[in-house]
C-alpha cells in the first residue's frame, strides 16, 4: 500500500530546474515510487494531481510556495526522503540568502546596482517572460528570451516595441547567443582567432548555431557574433523583425566579413524581404535554410544545404572525417538480418532536423515527432526509421530539457538497445555552457546496463575542448562504451545512412 | 543602450530567471548580475491582468505622468509642527459619544481586544459613563459612532483613539496650506494606544489635556512652528527611521522646543515637560506620523495616479488608499508582525498588527529607510547593515521615486525610496514593509515586542482592479 505525504513550504522559490534535479534525487532513493517538488502554479497542482502524487496538504499550495510531494511504499521512506529534500533545499536557501541580501528581485531593481547593463537574459517560466522582456524594454535593455511559451501576438509586439527604440530583442526560445564573442546561455567556449575573419550569423535555431559555432572554430574560423532571433522571426507572422534589425547592424558593422543566415525556411512574404536585404548588405552570405529549394535563394547568397556544407564555406576549409563508407561495409557484417531500422533520439532540435534530411537524400523514409522534409509523423510501431526529437514540447512538459538533465533520454534509449527491429540508435551530445556538466554519463551507464547483441550506436558529440564538459573526455566516454563518434552531426547522418543503405541492398 | 552598443561593447547582462546562466558568465569573467526572481505573489488573475494592462500602452503613459504629478506634490510639502489644539476645536463634529480610531473604519462588535479597551478608556475619560464596565456597555450599546482618524485629516498610533477633549499636535503643510492632526506620545507602558484604560492611563491624558498640550501651543506659536523636513533628514543621518526609531529626532525637536518653552512656561511645568518628553523616545514618532499626513492629503486625488496615500490598520483589516481612487479605501485581513519579543511574551500573545503609523511608511520612511536604522534592523530580526541596506533597496522596486532631501548615508546618499506604486507591488509581488511595534492582544498590558509586518497583497489586488476600471471608464 502506497503512502502519500505531502509538505508545503510556504515562500520558498527555487528555479524549476533545480527543482526537478532534486525531483529526480529523492525519486532514486529507496522506497519512493514517485517524487514531484515543484512550486504550487494551479497548472502545477494539476500536473501533481494527475501524477497522483498531491494530497489535500499540498492543495493548499499557492503559486509562491514550494510542493514536496512523495508517493512512498511506507512513512519510513517517506520521511527519509522529506529529510533528504528539506536538507537540500536549507543548504541552497541559506546560499541563496547569503547573496540575496545584494541581490534585486526586479528589473528596476537590478539596473539600480547594475546601471551599465544593456542586455536583459530572460528565463523564467514562459508565462512570465514577456512581461519582464517587455520591462527590460521599457528600461532601455536589449532582450534575449531563452523562455518558450511566448505567444506569437506577445513576440510580435515585442519585436515592434524593440524596433522602434533601437534595440534588439533575441528570442523567444533563443536558447543560444554569441555577442562579441561572449557565448550567451546554451553556447559552446569558442578560441577566438583574431587571423581570421570575422563571421556572424544569424539564426533562428539554437543548436543549429552551436553546431555551426563549433565547427567554424575546429576549422579555424572566427564567430564574433551569433545573434539568435527564435524560431519564429522568419514566420510571415512575426515578419522577421529581429532578423532585418541584424542585417542591418551586421551590414553597419565593418569589422564582420560574412554574414551567416541559419534557419527553417521563412514565411513566402519574408523570404522576399529577408533574402533582398541580405543580397544588397555589402558582404558575403552565406544561407543555410533547412528543407528549402536552392532555387529560391538569390544567387548572390550562398546556398548550403547542411551546417557542416555552412562552416566549410565560412572557414574556406573542409573538415575532414574519416571514410564513413568503408566504417559501414565493416559495420554491417556483425548487424543481424532482423535489424533493418534506424533511431534517433535527439537532445537538439536542429540536429535531429538535419539527420532528417540527410537521411532522406539517402532514400530512407523518416518518420518524427518533429518532422522535417518528407518524415511521416511518429507511430508506435517501432518498425520505421525513428528520428525522435526529446526537446520537443511534449517530452519537456513538467521535465527538464533533455540538454540539462540526460536522464530524460534514459528509457528511450534503453528500449531501443531491446529492440531487436533497430539496426542503428543515432545520439546527439550537446556539451557547453547551460548543458548538464557530464551529459554522456547517463548514456554510458545505459548502454553498459544493455544487452550484449544491440544496435550499432553513433553518437555525434558537439563541443569544444574548452567547453566545461571537455569533448575529448566526453568522446572517449562513449568509445569506450561500443559507441562510434563521429566528427559532426552530418556525419553521423551520413554514417547512419550508408548502413541503412547496406541493409536494404543485402 | 542601443543594439548596436550591445554588440559593439559585447555583453553586460541582468538575468531573469535561471542562475546558472549569470554564473556561467561570471565564470568567464563577464559583468553580469542575476535577479532574484520570482513569479508574481498574486493568485489574483483578474488583478494581476490589470496590473499588467495599467502597465502597458497609453494607459501607463497617463499613469506615470499623474505620479509625477504625486511625487512633485509629496517633495515639494513643507511640513511644520505649529500648534496644539484640543480635538474639538479642529475636527469638525467631534462632539459627544462619538470616537475616531486608528485603521480603515470598522464597528465595535469588529474591534480587536486593545482597540475595544482604548475605547472604553476614552470614554470614561470623556465622562459618558461612570466605570470602564458601564462604558463597554455604552460601546455596546450602538450609541457610540466610530469613524476613522484618516477621514478626518488626523492619524493616531495604534489604537489611535482620539475623542473630543485630546490634545492634538497639528502639522501644517505649508506648501498646500492643509492641516494634520496627531496626539501626543505618551509613553511607553501602560498606555490608551496599546489598549490601556486603568486610573494612571486616564491620569496621564489629563495631564496631557491640562498642562503639556497647552504649554506645547504656546511654546509651538511663540516660536513660530518647528521645520520638520530638515529634522527628518539630520535624524536619518544620525540613525533613525522614525517608526521603531526616533531618539535622534525627539531630541532634535527638544533642542528646537527647550529655549522657547523655557521662556514661555513656568520652570516648573516647563521642567516637568521638557523631562516627560525626554525620557520617551519615541515622542517624535506621533510628529512624524502627523507630518505623513500633511504631506500625503494633498496627493489624495489626482486622476489616474496609482501611488498611495494612506496604509494603516485597524488591528483586524489592513486598508490603502490611492491617489488615482480618491477615498476609497481597499482593505485585507491584516497580518502577524515578525519580531522579537520582550522577555516574558511569545507571539502567542501578540495582536494583529494595528495603527496609523504605517503613513510614515507611506512617505518613505519606517521601514523604507531601514538602511539608516541598522540599529533597528537587528532589533526587527533583520540581522546586517547590509540586510538593512536590502530592506531599504528592495523598496526602492515597488517605489516611483527617492526623496532627493532625505538622504541615506550608508546608501551614498541615495534618497529614502518615495510614492508606493500599486502596479510595481503587483507585478514584483514585493508589498511594503512596515517596522511595527506589538501590542498584547488582551487590553492594557502594552507593547510586547517589536518587528516588521507586510502589507497584505490584498489590499493592492483590489485597488489595482478599481484604478484599471476608472481608467477604462474614462
Amino acid at each position: 500500500m502506497s503512502t502519500i505525504v505531502n509538505e508545503v513550504r510556504k515562500g520558498f522559490y527555487l528555479d524549476s530546474v533545480a527543482l526537478m534535479r532534486l525531483s529526480a534525487e529523492i525519486a532514486a532513493m529507496g522506497g519512493i515510487e514517485e517524487a514531484v517538488l515543484m512550486i504550487g502554479t494551479p497548472s502545477n497542482l494539476e500536473i501533481m494531481q494527475n501524477a497522483g502524487v498531491l494530497n489535500a496538504t499540498g492543495d493548499t499550495a499557492g503559486p509562491n510556495d514550494l510542493v514536496i510531494a512523495l508517493r512512498a511504499d511506507g512513512k519510513g521512506s517517506a520521511n527519509r526522503a522529506l529529510a533528504h529534500a528539506n536538507e537540500t533545499l536549507d543548504g541552497k536557501s541559506k546560499k541563496k540568502g547569503g547573496q540575496s541580501a545584494a541581490k534585486a528581485r526586479t528589473l528596476k531593481g537590478g539596473l539600480t546596482l547594475h546601471p551599465d547593463a544593456n542586455l536583459a537574459l530572460v528565463s523564467t517560466p514562459g508565462t512570465y517572460a514577456s512581461r519582464e522582456a517587455r520591462a527590460a524594454l521599457d528600461a532601455g535593455l536589449n532582450v534575449m528570451i531563452f523562455s518558450d511559451n511566448v505567444s506569437l501576438d506577445s513576440e510580435t509586439k515585442l519585436k515592434r516595441q524593440a524596433r522602434a527604440s533601437n534595440l534588439l530583442v533575441m528570442g523567444p526560445d533563443c536558447g543560444t547567443a554569441y555577442i562579441n564573442q561572449v557565448p550567451l546561455a546554451f553556447a559552446n567556449s569558442l578560441s577566438h582567432v583574431t587571423s581570421a575573419a570575422n563571421t556572424a550569423a544569424i539564426a533562428a535555431s539554437g543548436t543549429g548555431l552551436q553546431e555551426f559555432a563549433v565547427l567554424l572554430s575546429k576549422l579555424g574560423g572566427n564567430l564574433k557574433h551569433g545573434i539568435g532571433v527564435g524560431g519564429r522571426d522568419l514566420s510571415d507572422a512575426v515578419g522577421a523583425i529581429s532578423t532585418l534589425q541584424a542585417i542591418d547592424l551586421l551590414s553597419e558593422d565593418d569589422s564582420i566579413e560574412q554574414i551567416v543566415l541559419i534557419s527553417k525556411p521563412p514565411g513566402p512574404d519574408t523570404a522576399k524581404l529577408v533574402f533582398d536585404k541580405l543580397a544588397q548588405c555589402g558582404k558575403k552570405v552565406i544561407a543555410c535554410v533547412f528543407g528549402y529549394e536552392e532555387s529560391l535563394v538569390p544567387d548572390s547568397i550562398t546556398y548550403a544545404a547542411n551546417l557542416r556544407d555552412t562552416a566549410e564555406l565560412a572557414a574556406d576549409s573542409k573538415l575532414e572525417e574519416p571514410d564513413y563508407d568503408s566504417i559501414a561495409d565493416s559495420l554491417v557484417i556483425d548487424i543481424d538480418a532482423d535489424r533493418q531500422y534506424v533511431c534517433g533520439l535527439f537532445t537538439g532540435g536542429t540536429l535531429c532536423t538535419e539527420t532528417q534530411l540527410i537521411l532522406q537524400q539517402a532514400g530512407i523514409n523518416t518518420s518524427s515527432n518533429a518532422a522535417a522534409g518528407s518524415s511521416t509523423p511518429l507511430t508506435d510501431s517501432t518498425d520505421a526509421h525513428r528520428i525522435v526529437d526529446l526537446g520537443a514540447d511534449e517530452y519537456t512538459v513538467g521535465r527538464p530539457h533533455p540538454m540539462m538533465e540526460p536522464l530524460v533520454r534514459t528509457d528511450a534509449l534503453a528500449q531501443a538497445l531491446n529492440n531487436a527491429s533497430t539496426a542503428v540508435i543515432i545520439l546527439d551530445v550537446v556539451l557547453g555552457y547551460g548543458a548538464h556538466e557530464d551529459p554522456t554519463a547517463a548514456i554510458v551507464t545505459t548502454l553498459n546496463n544493455g544487452p550484449q547483441s544491440r544496435p550499432v550506436v553513433i553518437a555525434y558529440v558537439c563541443g569544444t575542448e574548452s567547453d566545461p564538459q571537455r569533448l575529448n573526455k566526453q568522446q572517449s566516454a562513449l568509445s569506450d562504451a561500443g559507441a562510434i563518434v563521429c566528427d559532426s552531426n552530418c556525419g553521423a547522418a551520413e554514417l547512419s545512412a550508408a548502413i541503412i543503405q547496406r541493409i536494404k541492398n543485402r | 543602450m542601443s543594439a548596436s552598443d550591445l554588440l559593439q561593447k559585447g555583453p553586460r547582462v541582468i538575468g531573469v530567471g535561471l542562475p546558472g546562466f549569470v554564473d556561467d558568465l561570471n565564470t568567464q569573467g563577464i559583468d553580469a548580475s542575476a535577479l532574484d526572481w520570482r513569479p508574481p505573489a498574486s493568485k489574483n488573475t483578474a488583478a494581476l491582468e490589470a496590473a499588467e494592462a495599467l502597465s502597458a500602452g497609453d494607459v501607463a503613459g497617463q499613469i506615470s505622468s499623474a505620479n509625477a504629478q504625486a511625487i512633485e506634490r509629496m517633495h515639494t510639502a513643507d511640513p511644520v509642527l505649529c500648534d496644539v489644539q484640543l480635538a474639538a476645536d479642529v475636527i469638525e463634529g467631534l462632539g459627544e459619544h462619538k470616537v475616531l480610531h486608528a485603521g480603515p473604519p470598522i464597528e465595535w462588535d469588529h474591534m480587536c481586544g486593545p482597540m475595544q479597551g482604548a475605547v472604553a478608556g476614552a470614554i470614561v475619560l470623556e465622562g459618558w459613563a461612570k466605570n470602564l464596565e458601564a462604558a463597554f456597555k455604552l460601546a455596546n450599546s450602538g450609541k457610540i459612532t466610530f469613524e476613522p482618524n484618516h477621514h478626518h485629516n488626523a492619524v493616531g498610533p495604534m489604537t489611535g483613539i482620539v475623542t473630543q477633549s485630546m490634545p492634538l499636535m497639528v502639522v501644517e503643510n505649508r506648501t498646500f496650506g492643509n492641516k494634520s492632526y496627531c496626539a501626543i506620545n505618551e509613553g511607553l507602558g501602560k498606555v490608551m494606544r496599546f489598549g490601556g484604560n486603568d486610573d494612571s492611563v486616564l491620569e496621564r491624558l489629563r495631564w496631557l489635556e491640562s498642562t503639556m498640550g497647552p504649554l506645547l501651543a504656546d511654546t509651538l506659536l511663540a516660536c513660530e512652528g518647528v521645520d520638520l523636513k530638515n529634522i527628518i533628514s539630520r535624524g536619518l543621518s544620525m540613525g533613525d527611521e522614525m517608526h521603531q526609531r526616533n531618539v535622534a529626532c525627539t531630541s532634535l525637536i527638544m533642542r528646537e522646543l527647550a529655549p522657547t518653552m523655557a521662556r514661555v512656561g513656568d520652570p516648573d511645568t516647563a521642567s516637568e515637560v521638557l523631562a516627560f518628553i525626554a525620557g520617551n523616545d519615541q515622542f517624535f514618532l506621533n510628529v512624524a506620523m502627523a507630518m505623513g499626513k500633511a504631506i500625503m492629503d494633498p496627493v489624495r486625488d489626482i486622476g489616474g495616479s496609482s501611488i498611495v496615500t494612506a496604509m494603516c490598520r485597524n488591528g483586524t483589516e489592513f486598508g490603502i488608499r490611492v491617489s488615482g481612487c480618491g477615498d476609497q479605501w481597499f482593505t485585507a485581513p491584516v497580518e502577524m508582525p515578525r519580531g522579537l519579543y520582550f522577555p516574558g511574551f511569545t507571539e502567542k500573545d501578540a495582536n494583529p498588527d494595528m495603527g496609523d503609523s504605517t503613513i510614515v511608511e507611506t512617505i518613505g520612511l519606517g521601514g523604507f529607510a531601514m538602511a539608516a536604522s541598522p540599529a533597528v534592523a537587528g532589533f526587527v530580526g533583520a540581522g546586517t547593515a547590509a540586510d538593512a541596506a536590502a530592506f531599504t533597496n528592495q523598496m526602492a522596486e515597488i517605489t516611483w521615486s527617492r526623496n532627493p532631501e532625505w538622504t541615506i548615508p550608508a546608501l551614498d546618499f541615495d534618497g529614502v525610496p518615495t510614492g508606493i506604486d500599486i502596479c510595481k507591488v503587483m507585478n514584483s509581488g514585493i508589498t511594503p514593509t512596515i517596522n511595527t511595534g506589538i501590542a498584547h492582544r488582551e487590553p492594557g498590558i502594552g507593547q510586547v515586542g517589536a518587528g516588521v509586518v507586510n502589507a497584505p497583497l490584498g489590499c493592492f489586488e483590489q485597488a489595482c482592479l478599481s484604478l484599471h476600471e476608472r481608467l477604462n471608464a474614462s
